[in-house]
């Protein structure tokens, strides 16, 4: 049976709403006042620095009281990331965060809620709390660092890792075949699915900006190079000429395209519904394919995630997806409050007094 | 008014039983109701299949509710029926052992076809036979005189007809019994107001029932139970896991802090899921979460937040939630764990009660990891098991055990309602300030800096200006919370968080025992919902001359401070369990004291003769060996 939630479609909180933001007239926050004074314990070059450094640069420029900002992490070398940043803080265990954070961000509408996570973390020993904070499209920022290994075990292979990839635990080479996050999280109905790198301060920012003013799940998919089990992993699209040619910048409205102008591909449709790149000289009379991350459909974001390759031969970057859908937690606390509204207020101790009486009582003098 | 003779008695146990789908639990549960509102004191257990509807007319598909009640004071849902009503020969074959010669079988001999009798092993007809000579038989058609009895409602067919045959049934119970039928007609009201034919049909057909043993001569006697003495009060008749959420709603409520309950459904647990989602209004909420670990998550990152975090399950539940129990140890946040037990391992008996996760509760995690575990002892008492549970979270911050069992959450008693203004004061105080100064001068916080006299570190929920801080699963440096792996600080950390636990002792009352004369030997000592069976044995064993002393068992750890003392003063010390002998293993341990074990794990709740027996033969000073484990598996003994 299903039956009208009794919720409005249009009126639910937008963006950051019901976080209690700084005032105007307040100074601006600094990167420093992020910065808790825990010393960072991460191998020198690990991309992990990089992507502190934008989370505690950026931060700031939202506006909202740090006390209201809270990271949960689960287990990794990405999960020590709170500790490095002077708001709240869990450093949970492995691959719960978003379950842990699910309940921390329906009962405190009043916070902004971030997980940090990597590829083991959230693809395979939580695969499954990703998947449903996704499509319950809980407000939530999961920013999940993409490394393609394991590196606080020191060296196995992650669910992200490439087919036949030798590593300490498959000295023959490994025979799992690899998720690929995006595609995932689109099949997982998420409303938010972006992709961005560790090298790329700026893509980044921008990316954690427009998550940040998501209201839903958003989940930012960020290339991270690990220089000790997995050095060089992305090296291929962080060349300065080879990214030219290989990083598919997705931007809104604009047809999707790839190379440098003398050697410009264009994204068209091909016949069975699949994507493929052609020179810009041949795309006259194809469907070039624009994009568009508002749109309801998920085809098109799907087939665009499919692109990838282990090759790296085109590497979308950006967002993916960005739509509207009520939040779970928005929802769940619209049926609270909807209960308390219809029954006239709060519950004092007469109205708890009459719930455990029932109906069906007697008296015995 | 009825010309038949009428017979007083001080007690009565009725069995319902039938197919998984002839509503005996519903049967049950109304005639309960009809007996509460008379003022008999009562006690409850239904037993019922885990197959939602088993193949109709066998063995595994019977259902049954048992329903003790007296003009005195119930302790247990009664050892053997007086009663038993079965509607179909499954039904007659799986509880006749259970009946003592002399009882009265009232049985549906509709469903006694060659089919059915065949499907159960019967050759002949029991009805017929002389197999059940030694019992008092009432063959009654309840089938065809429930369709006849309809016949006027054209309407319905005979399908649904046949099925109001469980108020025929419970019309003649409640005419046997002097039971007032209001109520049930005011249920029936609610529960069919959108079918005012088939409402109309179950109302005729308990009228049916009524008049068929008020002018049959084959009921020449009817009965009368008296009300009980009961304290003075107003009372309902509760189940064990409505009166556990009722408890957690108003210990909430009295903390002042929200009440948030991850979980995900198990059987016996789900009744408080259910129950709960449908309190919002008390500002309640409830998440349905895509499997146990993510249940206790929520529950947890919502302690985090400040509210009162809750998750609801069975054994195989807490096993995977047991990573997260330890986070919540490291943590130091409050947590409430409900494990309503069931038989075990693994699957083991879904809808089977049975005492075996106390080891669990008490150890089942990594590293040193003291939990505090609260037991109610029946099933109004999970109220106050509730509020207990969230006063030992929030007071220690620290996960709490709640152990309740299949038979306390299914089971029911009368319940004399408190009122919620006179229930203890719970609330909660939150960090606000900081708690200390840096060595600049400056204020700061640090999480772990601990209450002197609970060992209890301060609970400072996001939101909170001036108190950020992290925390984790790592270990901790003693007062700033900040990361270490000292070897020093971690010995230190783990005997705080066990003296934390410890500390709980001072602020529960001290084991009381029940000795009236002083000079008992042997002490029977429970916990849990072995309560009403203990005390009924006990009484037993009093009423034939004999002298034993019993005490009860609310808080298995940390235990109250004069257990020690309590287990010293007797000679001998029976433990029963439905276990393997938990409880006796953690106090032998504990005491140096050599109890003795009395186990069982049927699924069922222990017979009072049964016990009783067993504290005759150990207060005769019997062998150690007739109350091992092993000898008293009835096959063995």
């Amino acid at each position: 049976m299903t039956t009208d939630l009794g919720m409005p479609s249009t009126g639910l909180p937008r963006g950051t709403a019901g976080v209690p933001r700084l005032p105007d007239d307040a100074a601006r926050q600094t990167k420093r006042e992020f910065t808790s004074d825990q010393e960072v314990r991460w191998c020198p070059g690990c991309g992990d620095y990089a992507i502190l450094a934008a989370v505690q640069g950026f931060l700031p420029e939202l506006g909202l009281r740090r006390e209201n900002i809270v990271f949960v992490s689960g287990i990794g070398c990405s999960s020590r990331f709170p500790y490095y940043l002077d708001t709240y803080g869990m450093h949970s265990i492995h691959g719960r965060a978003p379950a842990i954070a699910t309940g921390l961000a329906t009962s405190r509408p009043d916070l902004s809620v971030w997980v940090v996570t990597g590829d083991g973390d959230a693809l395979s020993i939580g695969g499954n709390h990703l998947i449903h904070a996704l499509r319950r499209n809980v407000n939530l920022k999961i920013l999940l660092f993409n490394n393609q290994i394991y590196g606080l075990t020191k060296g196995q292979y992650s669910p992200t890792s490439e087919l036949g990839k030798v590593t300490k635990s498959t000295p023959m080479g490994s025979v799992d075949h690899p998720f690929n996050p995006v595609s995932l999280a689109l099949g997982a109905e998420a409303s938010f699915v972006a992709r961005t790198m560790d090298s790329d301060r700026k893509h980044l920012t921008e990316i954690l900006r427009a998550a940040a003013e998501h209201r839903g799940t958003a989940l930012v998919e960020i290339y991270q190079n690990c220089p000790i089990f997995n050095d060089g992993a992305f090296d291929v699209i962080k060349d300065r000429t080879e990214q030219e040619a290989r990083i598919v910048h997705l931007a809104d409205g604009h047809p999707v395209q790839v190379g440098p102008e003398a050697a410009r591909q264009v994204l068209v449709r091909a016949a069975g519904g699949s994507l493929e790149f052609v020179p810009e000289a041949e795309a006259q009379g194809r469907e070039v394919v624009v994009h568009d991350a508002a749109a309801h459909d998920p085809t098109q974001a799907f087939a665009l995630s499919r692109l990838d390759s282990p090759q790296m031969t085109h590497v979308p970057m950006g967002i993916f997806r960005n739509v509207d859908r009520p939040t779970y937690d928005d929802l769940v606390r619209a049926q609270v409050e909807a209960a308390i509204d219809t029954a006239g207020g709060r519950a004092g101790d007469a109205d708890l007094d009459a719930l455990i009486r029932g109906r069906d009582t007697w008296t015995v003098a | 008014m009825s010309s038949k003779s009428v017979q007083q008695l001080d007690r009565v146990v009725i069995r319902f039983a039938g197919d998984s789908g002839d509503g005996m639990q519903l049967t049950g549960d109304r005639f309960t109701s009809e007996t509460a509102a008379l003022g008999n004191d009562l006690s409850t257990l239904p037993n019922f299949p885990a197959e939602i509807r088993a193949p109709q007319g066998t063995l595994p598909g019977v259902s049954s509710f048992q329903l003790h009640f007296a003009d005195h004071d119930v302790l247990t849902p009664g050892d053997a029926p007086d009663v038993l009503v079965a509607m179909n020969p499954a039904a007659l074959k799986a509880n006749l052992r259970d009946l003592p010669r002399g009882a009265t079988i009232i049985a549906n001999t509709d469903e006694f076809s060659k089919r059915n009798l065949a499907k159960v092993g019967y050759t002949e007809n029991p009805l017929e036979d002389g197999t059940l000579d030694s019992w008092h038989v009432h063959s009654v058609a309840l089938t065809s005189i429930t369709v006849e009895a309809l016949a006027k409602f054209d309407s319905l067919s005979r399908k649904d007809k046949e099925r109001a045959k469980n108020m025929f049934a419970l019309g003649l119970l409640s005419w046997m019994y002097h039971r007032p039928t209001t109520g049930t007609e005011a249920f029936l009201a609610t529960k069919f107001g959108a079918r005012p034919d088939i409402l109309a049909a179950n109302l005729a057909a308990l009228k049916a029932g009524l008049n068929y043993g008020e002018t049959t001569e084959d009921f020449a006697v009817s009965y009368e139970i008296a009300p009980a003495t009961m304290p003075a009060g107003t009372y309902r008749n509760i189940t064990g896991n409505v009166a556990l959420a009722f408890g957690l709603v108003t210990a909430a409520h009295r903390a002042g802090i929200p009440l948030v309950l991850g979980s995900y459904p198990i059987t016996p647990a789900s009744d408080i899921l259910h129950t709960l989602s449908g309190l919002k209004r008390y500002g309640v909420t409830t998440l349905q979460a895509e499997d146990e670990i993510a249940g206790i998550g929520a529950a947890l990152g919502a302690s985090f937040g400040g509210a009162i975090g809750v998750t609801t399950t069975s054994g195989p539940g807490v096993a995977l939630k047991s990573e997260t129990i330890g986070l919540a140890v490291s943590l130091e946040l409050p947590l409430i764990i409900v494990d309503v037990q069931r038989g075990g391992p693994s699957t083991g008996l879904p809808t089977k009660t049975e005492q075996s996760d106390l080891l669990q509760a008490m150890f089942g995690r990594n590293g040193e990891s003291p939990v505090p575990i609260v037991a109610p002892q029946s099933p109004a008492d999970c109220f106050d098991a509730g509020l207990e549970a969230l006063r030992i979270a929030t007071t220690y911050r620290t996960p709490v055990f709640l152990l309740s069992d299949g038979y306390l959450a299914n089971g029911s008693e009368p319940w004399a309602i408190p009122s919620v203004a006179d229930l203890p004061d719970l609330t909660v105080e939150f960090a606000t300030e900081p708690n200390a100064t840096d060595d600049k001068g400056g204020a700061v916080f640090h999480p772990y800096l601990r209450d002197e006299a609970t060992l209890a570190r301060p609970w400072a929920v996001p939101g909170t200006a001036g108190l950020e801080h992290r925390i984790g699963g790592i270990e901790k440096a003693n007062i700033t919370g900040n990361i270490s792996y000292d070897p020093d600080n971690h010995d230190l950390m783990t005997r705080l968080r066990a003296a934390k636990v410890e500390r709980i002792a001072d602020t529960i009352g001290p084991l009381e025992v029940d000795d009236p004369s002083g000079e008992a030997s042997v002490l029977v000592l429970g916990w849990g919902s072995t309560y009403g069976p203990i005390a009924a044995a006990v009484r037993s064993v009093r009423n034939s001359g004999g002298t034993v002393a019993r005490a009860h068992l609310r808080h298995l750890n940390p235990f109250p401070a004069n257990t020690g003392d309590v287990l010293r003063r007797y000679d001998r010390v029976l433990v029963p369990e439905m276990n393997m002998g938990q409880l006796a293993l953690l106090l032998r341990a504990r005491y140096l004291v050599d109890v003795h074990s009395f186990t069982q794990v049927r699924g069922l709740p222990f017979t009072t003769v049964e016990l009783a027996d067993a504290i005759m033969s150990l207060a005769r000073g019997a062998d150690d060996d007739s109350i091992s484990p092993v000898a008293t598996h009835r096959g063995l003994a």
